[in-house]
């Protein structure tokens, strides 16, 4: 799925690396703990999240993710976007709660992946 | 045999915000060295958790990492408070973290079992209000 589709399902407005949008990711995970994000997460392309902090951006860079999305209207600070520009990471933002932007964005066929 | 390539940050324990520079850094300089992408991933994942490990309990530290023609080898050494017992901080779940950490997304009790997880092999020397030393080696497959 393009990484473009997700942000209209999601009504996300895109704040960093626009130009990467027609790129595809395949699954995709949600969670507001980074912890398990780097413990039981695999090949996915997509984070959805409300944890709003730097840490955010490099751990779905040390898991090679491509996306990130943001839930419940929180907006990332300048200093998280110019991190995610470094990255080349995709950052969206959207007003869903993470229920239902997962299940919007799971029932439009992107799935969790294969767990470790 | 032929000298490492190695890499040397001083990981600064003050900052939560800059905690994973290092590990950034490392997986860039291991990307235009044409490791494989499992390799890097498991290197830089095993690097992140250890860095934001000595952030949260050993107010820093340094990291080194060795590049051999068939491992990777990172010491994350620290002057911290030494971990009480390791068996207990190897389980996952268990976790000593402030709350605080815990609402910056981390502190689940996962970072040493998903470091070992991700290497070959894991030694931890510590001693209690001296320091801890973690040698983690990934290896190169052929």
């Amino acid at each position: 799925m393009k990484i473009r589709e997700i942000a209209a399902m999601a009504n996300a407005e895109v704040l960093c690396c626009e130009e990467l949008l027609d790129n595809e990711v395949h699954s995709a995970c949600g969670s507001d703990m980074m912890s398990d994000v780097l413990a039981y997460v695999k090949d996915q392309g997509l984070l959805i999240t409300g944890l709003v902090n730097p840490q955010v951006v490099r751990t779905a860079e040390m898991m090679d993710m491509r996306a990130i999305l943001f839930v419940r209207g929180k907006k990332p600070t300048p200093e998280i976007l110019a991190l995610a520009k470094q990255c080349e990471m995709v950052i969206m933002a959207s007003e869903l709660r993470m229920f239902e932007a997962c299940g919007l964005i799971y029932e439009s066929g992107l799935k969790g992946g294969v767990l470790k | 045999m032929s000298a490492p390539l190695t890499y040397r940050y001083d990981i600064d324990g003050e900052n939560f915000t800059s905690a994973g520079e290092a590990s950034v850094k490392v997986k860039k300089a291991l990307r235009q060295l044409g490791f494989s992408q499992d390799v890097i991933r498991r290197v830089s994942i095993a690097m992140y958790e250890g860095e934001i490990n000595m952030v949260i309990h050993a107010n820093g530290g340094f990291a080194e990492v060795s590049v051999y023609p068939d491992r990777i080898v990172i010491v994350l050494d620290d002057k911290g408070p030494g971990i009480p017992n390791v068996d207990l901080a190897m389980q996952a779940g268990y976790s000593t973290a402030p709350e605080q950490i815990r609402s910056l997304g981390f502190g689940a009790g996962m970072g040493l079992p998903n470091m070992k997880a991700n290497t070959d092999e894991m030694t931890i020397e510590t001693e209690i209000g001296v320091g801890t030393k973690i040698t983690m080696t990934v290896k190169v497959g052929t």
